[in-house]
């Protein structure tokens, strides 16, 4: 359970004026920014830019700490000699991730358990540490969110530093759970006031039933290695990389080379599990060889590899894959079908 | 039991076809449905308000197998089905095509000739938004055009959902996953999400149908599919309906350029 450490009422209407300071102060403040049908995180110059209207973005905040592409060294042949040069830390700016969700910030829990798994991948927590995460609590949701079903909430506060709550016209509820989040605070105490009385946060939040829980999941897929169930599921599935790049969790990469002669970049881009090269040898043997084999990977490591090896889950319920799916592979959908299915 | 759901019914229990790919109604919208036993048909249904074009699964191997189907058809797969044939794609004689009349009687398109037809007789009116959009780019200068597609094609995310989605990108190994040489590179920039997007559009050159599906299957609903709309337009004024005009499938023997030889 996630401490709070502060409590605070905010007018709804200064928020804006707390936001232009953080946005003087922080050299980098991504935001939900809409660009034609969609929303998306990105950086902001000016209150104005924010979209507070869409309750969700197509793709998660975890580019914020894992984008989608990176470089991880340059290189430069002289001779026989090479010479390597790391990323400068100072090139990762401070950054404030402003107006996410519950299920962005979970997402980083099982992002860093990934990328400290053994190998301490000091490029990602770099960036990870440089990251304040202020997120508005959910109150509205749709049919594809199910974080209450995988053990997240539409006010869940782990992995925020600070959560807003919407409690009526005039006010705004502000929970501080971390030092990161008392100090953006601190650049304009004076707009927040003590709460004087317990609110009702709970009554406002978005109302969404627990469908299932990750538990019987994994205690469901655990054993279903050879189920007819993922073929099945997959049948339609078209093999793109959508689900996992708008998935908050998702953390396979690639490893690239860009090469311009005697010199170049290595680059760390995001690589997707459904795709049929992603497991391909140089051989040519594929120990991945169908789509069934590939959507079986995808929901084991999530529900089975993830909670075994890292004890945290692959999944914060956002129901980021189940919008993007061009043939509406529902994951909540897939997942109930799995949790009320006997072993085949 | 309606006539369509009757009919699959029948196909499967006889044993005439192994697996009908038809539609059902998923969450807010339409989706494919892989009908293996006469249970399934319960949630067939027919539509021609599916996104995807489930001309696309014809190529898989590892779903279709070598034993007979069928396909329930709208507009975009038999138009997609033509072209699949032109390009050898398809074994006409495992494949059953099915099409819904408005009475909702099945008809079962038996040669190139009838799908022409129907094809012909069946043929949407042009997306009025698809229109307006070319119309406006098209009045554009160079360079509005270039800020245009740099700033739309920025946000592509590259997860080739455009690829996976289109009847006619069935490359064992596409272009972008060749490496030696690079053609494209594979990770996320702006220049390469356009070249990737240039790539998928001179190699639909005078193949594509129009069906839209590379589009809808964006999920940052980038507006790709004007590009594929357009170069069909193109090529048509260019070099002509028909044979001529399948640009990247025709080769003359005596081409004057020795790569033919």
């Amino acid at each position: 359970m996630i401490e709070v450490m502060e409590k605070y009422i905010i007018k709804t209407e200064q928020i804006d004026t707390w936001l232009k300071r953080i946005i003087e102060s922080i050299p980098r403040v991504l935001a939900p920014v809409s660009s034609g049908t969609k929303t998306e995180f990105r950086k902001i110059k000016s209150t104005e830019e924010v979209d507070n209207k869409s309750f969700t973005t197509t793709v998660s905040a975890k580019a914020a700490a894992f984008p989608p592409v990176e470089t991880l060294f340059k290189y430069q042949k002289d001779g026989k000699d090479t010479t390597l040069t790391e990323e400068s830390f100072d090139k990762y700016p401070e950054t404030v991730l402003w107006h996410a969700r519950s299920c962005d910030a979970m997402g980083f829990s099982p992002l860093s358990a990934i990328f400290d798994w053994d190998y301490k991948d000091n490029i990602y927590d770099e960036r990870r540490n440089k990251l304040t995460i202020v997120t508005f609590a959910c109150i509205q949701s749709d049919e594809c969110c199910f974080c209450t079903s995988v053990g997240g909430g539409p006010g869940n506060v782990e992995g925020s530093d600070i959560q807003l709550t919407t409690l009526n016209a005039t006010d705004t509820l502000v929970e501080v759970m971390t030092e990161k989040g008392q100090k953006l605070i601190a650049l304009l105490p004076d707009i927040f006031q003590p709460l004087s009385e317990e609110v009702d946060k709970e009554a406002v939040l978005a109302k969404m039933p627990v469908r299932f829980t990750k538990e019987e999941i994994k205690e469901h897929v655990s054993n279903a290695f050879d189920s007819p169930v993922w073929k099945r599921q997959s049948a339609r599935c078209l093999g793109c990389g959508a689900c996992a790049f708008v998935c908050p969790t998702c953390a396979c990469f690639d490893i690239q080379e860009d090469a311009h002669g005697s010199h170049g970049r290595r680059l760390r881009c995001w690589d997707a599990c459904g795709f049929s090269l992603f497991t391909q040898h140089t051989s040519g043997y594929n120990p991945r060889p169908t789509q069934a084999t590939r959507w079986r990977q995808r929901i084991l490591h999530k529900f089975s590899y993830m909670p075994e090896r890292l004890g945290v889950y692959g999944c914060t319920g956002c129901g980021r894959c189940s919008r993007a799916c061009p043939v509406d592979m529902n994951l909540q959908e897939h997942l109930i079908s799995i949790a009320n299915s006997n072993h085949e | 039991m309606n006539k369509l759901q009757e009919k699959a019914t029948n196909l499967l229990k006889e044993g005439t076809v192994k697996l009908i790919i038809g539609f059902e109604q998923g969450n807010n919208k339409i989706r494919p449905l892989f009908c293996e036993k006469p249970e399934d048909v319960e949630k067939l249904i027919y539509s021609d308000d599916c996104s995807t074009n489930n001309a696309v699964y014809l190529t898989k191997k590892e779903l279709i197998g070598n034993d007979k189907i069928a396909i329930i058809a709208t507009y975009k797969e038999v138009a997609s089905i033509i072209q699949l044939n032109k390009e050898n794609q398809i074994k006409k004689e495992n494949l059953m095509v099915l099409t819904v009349g408005k009475d909702g009687d099945v008809t079962e398109l038996t040669s190139f000739e009838e799908m022409e037809k129907f094809c012909e007789e069946s043929t949407p009116a042009p997306d009025p938004v698809v229109a307006a959009l070319v119309e406006r780019i098209d009045k554009m200068s160079r360079e509005e055009r270039w800020a245009y597609w740099k700033s739309e094609l920025n946000k592509c995310i590259r997860c080739y959902a455009c690829r996976a989605a289109c009847p006619l990108c069935y490359c064992n190994r596409c272009i972008s996953e060749v490496n030696c040489p690079q053609w494209l590179d594979p990770w996320k920039s702006t220049l390469s999400n356009i070249e990737w997007q240039i790539n998928r559009v001179m190699h639909m050159s005078g193949r594509c149908t129009g069906c839209g599906a590379c589009a809808k299957a964006c999920p940052l609903d980038l507006p790709i599919g004007i590009l594929t709309k357009k170069m069909s337009t193109d090529i048509k004024e260019m070099l002509g309906e028909g044979e001529g005009g399948n640009v990247l499938s025709t080769f003359n023997p005596n081409d004057k350029e020795n790569f033919i030889h």
